[in-house]
């Protein structure tokens, strides 16, 4: 459970469908509270500027996932770690992601490597270790204190994100990375351009997301268009 | 009950269909004037509607209330610890005093948005002459209001007959002098002030300031300071946007000048900080003279303790001594002299501290409540979902569940207090969390500055209760 601190283990997790009949682990949660937020950020008012005061709370939320994500050393752009993954894993249904868990409570949650059916694989810490040099498309959103010049477009860094979260092959990491550019964006054009244009498919699938599995951001990623990004940035400069 | 039912088909003019809550009627804000003789209230729509308290009538034996429609509800009630058994008065009763339209939908073409008409604050100025004035704010534009009474009308021009058409000057052979007739009394508002183009971000807040030549407008990242006669300028005063805004973390939530040092101010944030200015220290004033903080508790740490630390009001104590703050599970009064944590603390609705996945994913997690303090600063009140409303005695440290409803309500009945049951048994009488309904929330309420009168705003429904002792 969320709420109060829980202790972490590695081991915990649950294979495919089975996971839904038992507490979920705390990555399980996590990650599902990651991918729940990035799809707050995206979620608009069509016509009326988004509530800033919102963005920031989910976006320093996001951060924060991200932070504990990086300390675990799971911050790889989500990919490899779940290559055997059922893609409904990936956006669980509120039900389970708020299950009571049957954890201690209190503690803070501290990262613990034990020898559970999954493991971080060898292959995957050097993707682990290129993508914490470089930044994340999630914190290129809300640059902090990023010394590179890896800024990445709003539209582009959400759109790997889009393709990261259904994409399984781990070659998507470098598809991250690849594109960045040095474009910057001020969070006003950002959160006010995300308004132009219409995104229908985008919020009628969020209408079911609350009941489901199937992550909404595959109608997303389809709908961003060549063209609607060019219009977008049009529009916003 | 019934009696209810009869008179709502009787006053038409006042219903509105309760099978739905029509989005425009949603109330977003509700304020007493500083005499508490009138209550604004203003909506989604861009209304604002007036409520005048009738004069006091004593009587020996209950009458039938009046009563206005769906609209309002005028119950009483006696807070638990004020039991008696006076002989009942006949309080003077809130009818509708105007109405208007205060702020329209607007779209701004430079960035593709509509700007909302829905009346974010609305703050009224103390009364210097017959008529009334009030500030009134949406995301972007402030407007000062002039409501006053005209029961007078002139008649007999010369050049225009009694219809007001134009005379044929021809025809006029004599001259009369215009005199002042009465009439049914007509409350008319019209803006007087409109202080525009000034916030690039959505105002939350605006405070009168008690010197009354100037008053601030808060929006997420700056705060203005206004004169009210000057309309195309205004100060910059607080600015906490950043130079890259992708640095941007947290964002001011509400701000209030002190009741009486009119260079005092405070503003609250989303990290739950408060922070106190003196516009005496500079012209920007963003180095803040006090800073309130409460630390962080480790135990009850999780991915949403910045968003429940997030402060969504902040208000002065009338004497001036005392904060008080809303966070999204609590309300805390902070005395102005210790800035490292609150002196009281309240649980408004704890139960919902393991249901807050649930709630950020509903996005329940993001309203923002309101607190109110009684006018001797001795009891506070704030809303909560099913539209419950909670007070706090702060000398007996007594509290109270309310609920405004109609289906639990009849007119002059006294309100029952209410209990929500945390896990093993429920009682009767008691409702359980799970059956809370979140979409019923109570954000704003008013308190009567100086008796026992509360303002209530559920969805679109406004209730009125009065204290049954005097």
């Amino acid at each position: 459970m969320f709420a109060r601190g829980l202790k972490r283990k590695y081991g915990d997790q649950e294979e495919g469908v089975e996971g839904f009949s038992t507490v979920p682990s705390y990555s399980l949660q996590r990650q599902s509270l990651l991918d729940m937020s990035l799809v707050k950020l995206q979620l608009c008012h069509m016509l009326v500027e988004p509530n800033l005061c919102r963005s920031v709370l989910i976006a320093n939320t996001v951060r924060q996932i991200q932070e504990e994500m990086s300390r675990d050393g799971v911050w790889h752009g989500m990919a490899p770690q779940n290559a055997e993954r059922a893609p409904i894993d990936r956006l669980v249904s509120t039900e389970i992601l708020c299950r009571t868990a049957r954890a201690a409570d209190g503690e803070h949650p501290t990262p613990e490597l034990e020898d559970g059916s999954l493991q971080i694989s060898a292959s995957e810490l050097p993707i682990v270790s290129s993508a914490q040099g470089q930044r994340s498309p999630q914190s290129s959103l809300w640059e902090m204190d990023s010394p590179q010049e890896n800024r990445g477009s709003f539209h582009k860094s959400l759109d790997h994100i889009f393709e990261t979260l259904e994409n399984k092959n781990p070659n998507s990491v470098e598809d991250l990375f690849s594109d960045v550019d040095s474009s910057y964006y001020d969070l006003d054009t950002v959160l006010t351009g995300m308004m132009s244009g219409t995104k229908p498919s985008l919020c009628s699938g969020l209408d079911g997301f609350t009941a489901a599995a199937p992550p909404p951001s595959s109608t997303c990623k389809s709908d961003l268009t060549e063209l609607d990004h060019v219009v977008e940035i049009l529009v916003e400069t | 009950m019934e009696e209810d039912i009869d008179t709502r088909k009787i006053n038409n003019s006042f219903l509105r269909d309760h099978s739905y809550a029509t989005e425009a009627d949603i109330i977003s804000t509700v304020e007493f004037n500083h005499t508490g003789e009138l209550l604004a209230t203003g909506d989604k729509g861009g209304r604002v509607v007036i409520f005048q308290r009738e004069q006091e009538v004593l009587v020996e034996e209950q009458t039938p209330d009046v009563v206005l429609g769906s609209i309002l509800r005028v119950l009483k009630f006696s807070l638990p610890s004020l039991q008696s058994k006076n002989q009942v008065h006949r309080r003077g009763e809130y009818n509708v005093y105007s109405t208007f339209q205060s702020h329209e939908p607007e779209f701004d073409y430079l960035k593709s948005l509509e700007i909302e008409e829905k009346i974010n604050k609305i703050r009224w100025l103390p009364q210097q002459n017959a008529a009334y004035f009030l500030l009134s704010t949406n995301d972007k534009t402030v407007k000062l209001w002039k409501v006053s009474e005209r029961d007078k009308r002139p008649e007999g021009y010369n050049l225009k007959d009694e219809e007001g058409r134009l005379r044929d000057p021809a025809t006029i052979t004599t001259l009369r002098v215009p005199v002042l007739r009465p009439m049914d009394l007509m409350v008319e508002a019209t803006p007087r002030r409109v202080f525009a183009n000034a916030h690039t971000y959505h105002i939350n807040s605006i405070s009168v300031n008690s010197d009354y030549e100037t008053y601030m407008s808060a929006d997420d990242l700056r705060i203005n300071l206004w004169n009210f006669e000057i309309t195309n300028q205004s100060f910059n005063i607080v600015d906490i946007k950043p130079a890259n805004m992708e640095e941007l973390t947290e964002v001011i939530t509400a701000a209030e000048f002190h009741p009486h040092h009119c260079n005092t101010f405070v503003y609250s944030s989303s990290k739950g900080t408060i922070r106190l200015c003196d516009m005496r220290a500079s012209a920007l004033c963003d180095r803040h003279t006090k800073f309130f903080e409460e630390p962080e508790d480790p135990s009850n740490r999780s991915f949403f303790s910045e968003i429940i630390s997030s402060i969504s009001d902040v208000k002065f104590s009338h004497s001036g001594r005392y904060i008080m703050t809303r966070d999204y599970l609590t309300v805390k009064v902070w005395d102005l002299n210790m800035e490292n944590r609150p002196i009281e603390t309240y649980q408004v609705h704890d139960y919902l501290r393991s249901k807050l996945c649930s709630l950020y994913e509903n996005d329940c997690i993001f309203d923002k409540f309101e607190c109110v303090w009684n006018g001797s600063d001795s009891v506070i009140m704030t809303g909560s979902y099913n539209n419950f409303f909670r007070m706090f005695d702060r000398n007996t440290k007594r509290d109270v569940t309310l609920e405004a409803s109609r289906e639990n309500s009849k007119p002059r009945a006294i309100l029952k207090p209410r209990k929500v049951c945390v896990g093993g048994k429920r009682r009767k009488d008691e409702i359980s969390v799970d059956s809370l309904d979140f979409s019923k929330k109570i954000l704003h309420t008013a308190w009567h500055p100086s008796e026992n009168i509360i303002a209530v705003a559920a969805t679109n429904n406004l209730y009125i209760f009065q204290d049954k002792v005097n």
